[in-house]
């Protein structure tokens, strides 16, 4: 079974990619029952790349393999290699701190800490060692202007952060990622738990972050209108036989008008999932 | 946002149309009504046993007087309440610290059986009866500080078996406080690679905080109220202590061993240590739930 899906990823389109991260053979275990199994693929350099499918198809939990937040989970597993540059993420040995603040994570409800806004972007700064006040201050004018917080909240930066409406906490929790300046974001339905104006300014925002800084990003959603819009590579992950499986990776547009798999024919059409 | 605190199935306006349940509510009512009266009927008694003597003295000869001395007509309680308020503030003291970081350790950094272990052994030492404390205060702790500064029974072994006695108690609500905290938060943390030192003391510690106070006030009653533990440790001598190593009194020693024998203004003077026992625990019972309805 593994080896047919493989067989149906385009090979030629995927060889012209800049890989930026390499995963290879990942397969991630809840009290040994998998979540997914043997996902082979490369992350494009400067690119978005969505991840879409079902639910309960293991895009969330390929996603926390990704920078080691799968760690935290009391009995999960996970095997295989990924890798990044020259770190091996998957080595006991790597630093999670610093690969974590490589990549960062954007989840579905947005987790900003009970405390001042401004405070959420400098206390994470400050744990890793940004000791100047005034070059904090700095970074946080300038990544709440990049999330379009910026006069939304500059006269009250004080005020605790779970004041903000749910759309602001995720463009906050955005900021506090990108004032670490991270390579890759990760992103698990960022737009799911948000109402539909909000949703459309933090797709606005991942466009734009893609374009004015060449972040990489990988972006789970179950919204395929939305993977068409911002896409540039999609996965598609379906559920074969209670366990995950990575079906089809490609280029959107090729994913999106001419798929390879029946699978993903179906999905892109509407007729599945 | 409105939110309900609780859900009321019986609102009083509309009760009638709930015939069937009438009984029923109307049992649950007066059950309720019974334990709300109980606590009002001793608050009654104390204030009527002590009457007489506040009536006779004044309440300023429990502060003014000489000494402690109710055969003599001398009712100063200062040393007693000397004796409580150092007792139960070093113990608050102690056992605070302790209680939160073994807590946390529970909470972050055990593997899941040595957790759980734990927490089954601070249950336990939340059940040990008291007077099991005061025999080992007074077997092993006392004779331990008697080699150090004689006499032994002191201040020093109330503070020890104290803090041992509260120690459970702000551990499990310490322990419930941080099992409350959003899972998110830590995810949040975690992925961000913070460290686990600026991820307790800057989001967990701040989100536990109603929590954590709460646990220090139920504490505090606890050490205020105990009284055979403290009687069997702390040697009873009527005196302001001068240093942790000399004999104190606690106002629950004062009553549990004069009690007995004491008749008239002397026995209507130590329902007042009574009165003022029960007045410090209403206090910090009303402390507690301000600091609840602060949070939610």
């Amino acid at each position: 079974m593994t080896k047919s899906i493989h067989n149906n990823l385009d090979r030629h389109k995927i060889a012209e990619i800049q890989p930026l991260m390499q995963i290879h053979q990942l397969s991630l275990f809840y009290n040994q029952k998998p979540a997914f199994k043997d996902v082979t693929l490369s992350i494009p350099q400067n690119s978005i790349t969505a991840i879409v499918g079902a639910s309960g198809c293991g895009k969330s939990s390929f996603l926390i393999c990704l920078n080691r937040l799968s760690d935290l989970i009391p009995g999960c597993t996970v095997s295989g290699h990924i890798q990044l540059g020259t770190l091996n993420i998957l080595s006991p040995k790597a630093n999670t701190t610093a690969l974590r603040r490589r990549i960062g994570t954007i989840f579905q409800k947005p987790n900003p800490f009970p405390m001042s806004i401004k405070k959420n972007i400098t206390f994470p700064l400050k744990e890793h060692g940004v000791k100047d006040s005034q070059q904090r201050h700095n970074i946080v004018e300038q990544v709440l202007k990049d999330v379009g917080l910026w006069s939304e909240v500059k006269d009250r930066l004080q005020d605790n952060a779970l004041t903000l409406s749910g759309g602001q906490k995720q463009r906050l929790c955005i900021a506090r990622t990108l004032a670490l300046q991270p390579e890759i974001l990760l992103m698990d339905e960022p737009c799911s738990a948000l109402d539909p104006i909000s949703s459309g300014i933090v797709e606005d925002l991942i466009l734009r972050l893609r374009q004015k800084y060449n972040y990489t990003i990988i972006i789970v959603t179950h919204n395929l209108a939305q993977a068409k819009r911002i896409a540039d590579y999609t996965a598609l992950f379906w559920v074969d036989k209670g366990c995950g499986r990575l079906i089809e990776f490609a280029p959107a547009e090729q994913f999106f008008n001419a798929p390879n798999n029946e699978l993903t024919k179906a999905y892109v059409n509407g007729i599945k999932g | 946002m409105w939110k309900p605190k609780t859900l009321s199935l019986f609102p009083l306006r509309n009760w009638f149309k709930y015939r069937k349940d009438f009984l029923l509510v109307w049992l649950l009512r007066g059950l309720s009504a019974i334990a709300g009266i109980v606590i009002l009927l001793i608050l009654g008694f104390l204030l009527r046993e002590a009457l007489p003597v506040l009536e006779e003295v004044g309440i300023t000869a429990f502060f003014r007087d000489d000494s402690w001395n109710p055969g003599e007509k001398s009712y100063n309680l200062v040393p007693m309440i000397w004796g409580t308020g150092l007792t139960m503030m070093g113990a608050v003291l102690l056992a605070t610290p302790l209680g939160i970081v073994s807590a946390l350790f529970c909470h972050y950094y055990a593997p899941m059986p040595i957790a759980s272990l734990y927490r089954r052994l601070i249950e336990l030492l939340a059940g040990i009866p008291s007077v099991v404390y005061g025999f080992w205060g007074l077997v092993v702790l006392v004779p331990l500080i008697n080699r150090l500064h004689p006499p032994g029974t002191s201040l020093l072994a109330g503070i020890a078996v104290l803090t041992l006695m509260i120690l459970p108690t702000i551990t499990l609500v310490a322990d419930a406080s941080f099992a409350k905290v959003p899972p998110e938060y830590l995810m949040g943390a975690a992925a961000m690679g913070l460290s686990s030192w600026g991820t307790i003391w800057q989001i967990v510690i701040p989100s536990a905080k109603s929590g954590l106070f709460t646990g220090v006030i139920l504490e505090t009653g606890r050490a205020i109220g105990e009284t055979m533990a403290v009687l069997m440790v702390c040697g009873n001598v009527v005196q302001t202590p001068d240093s942790i190593f000399d004999p104190v009194r606690t106002l629950t020693a004062n009553i549990a061993l004069e009690m007995a024998y004491a008749l008239d203004n002397h026995r209507s003077a130590l329902f007042v240590s009574g009165l003022l026992l029960l007045g410090v625990i209403i206090v910090l019972a009303i402390a507690a739930e301000l600091v609840d309805r602060e949070a939610s």
